[in-house]
């Protein structure tokens, strides 16, 4: 009888289990598909014209961080002094995809709050994006020196995401570089 | 007669502000009625990643109509349902489906109503078995006379 009695106690322990789990996760985590997986390719025009064209194969050989973002895109102001700190410290070459966006907009874009990249890929259709299985900007994948992507962040990223997770990633793809 | 009008002018409004709505589901005809179908089932079962609550066709945000237009390229260009599938897979992951595939990840999600189903069937099972094992002479002799002298009062 006593055993009976304590059924209902234990379904409403498990559901409650159940839920603290659930409803602490962030379900805008989609987990990617992407990591491990080849960066996909791309060859796109360049926002200041410095190259005529960039392409995921001109890239391999070093360690680059992927940005997507767009001077529409309220969030990418909240992660962008990390990216301006991330190219002070030289610690990784930074690639910005501007999503969506107009070329003089972007610029005035940098112009106004500083150019963190070291080049810039443009895609006004999306369609790079879309390969790389963006949903909301900004995003961030971190590409090894194959071109394998190791790390995918969706949203802005934080100080202690970029501390913690994305510094020592660069770092240990950077010394198996050399 | 008023009231007529007031009434065809705000249907004429409403059909008007509502232009964007149903403009967004008229397409070019496809070449093959087959094809229209299958882009229709694949809206339906593919989610927008940005409102995840809704799936492709009925989700307003930019990239639910890309996709759409990626996914009517794809029909057009004769490409098979499970093309497209595995192209959207590829890039959003199974989240982008509306019926995860059964592996060994799914496998608790896709299992556990069958469980729980069975759980209860057993526990129905030994409920209605007891009950019914306990519901012999449960009554004593002077609850049956009682019985017996109620039921014989209401023949009358």
């Amino acid at each position: 009888m006593r055993r009976k009695a304590l059924f209902p106690f234990v379904v409403f322990i498990l559901i409650v289990g159940f839920l603290a789990v659930g409803l602490n996760r962030d379900p805008g985590l989609v987990p990617s598909p992407f990591i491990g997986k080849s960066a996909p390719a791309f060859s796109a025009p360049t926002l200041f014209g410095t190259q005529p064209r960039l392409t995921h194969e001109a890239l391999k050989g070093r360690v680059w961080l992927f940005n997507v973002w767009a001077s529409w895109c309220a969030a990418c102001l909240d992660e962008h002094p990390l990216l301006i700190g991330l190219q002070r410290d030289q610690a990784v070459r930074i690639v910005g995809l501007n999503y969506k966006d107009l070329p003089a907009d972007a610029k005035n874009w940098l112009e106004r709050f500083g150019n963190p990249y070291d080049v810039i890929a443009l895609d006004p259709e999306g369609e790079i994006a879309i390969d790389y299985g963006v949903y909301g900007v900004p995003e961030t994948f971190v590409i090894d020196r194959e071109g394998v992507i190791r790390y995918k962040h969706v949203g802005p990223i934080s100080e202690t995401e970029l501390a913690g997770k994305i510094k020592p990633l660069i770092h240990n793809l950077r010394q198996a570089d050399s | 007669m008023k009231a007529v009008q007031r009434l065809l002018w705000s249907a004429a409004l409403l059909l008007v502000f509502n232009a964007p709505a149903w403009a967004q589901t008229e397409l070019a005809p496809f070449d093959r009625p087959e094809q229209r179908e299958l882009y229709q089932e694949l809206l339906a079962e593919l989610r927008c990643l940005v409102c995840q609550n809704q799936n492709l066709a009925d989700s307003n945000a930019d990239l639910a109509r890309d996709l759409r237009t990626k996914t009517e390229e794809m029909v057009r260009a004769g490409n098979s349902r499970e093309e497209v599938v595995e192209y959207m897979v590829s890039r959003y992951g199974d989240f982008v489906l509306y019926r995860p595939p059964f592996k060994s990840t799914t496998a608790v999600l896709w299992l556990s109503p069958f469980v729980l189903l069975l759980l209860i069937v057993f526990i129905a099972w030994r409920r209605t078995r007891r009950g019914a094992e306990s519901s012999q002479a449960v009554l004593s002799d002077e609850q049956l006379q009682r019985a017996k002298s109620l039921l014989n009062r209401s023949g009358k």
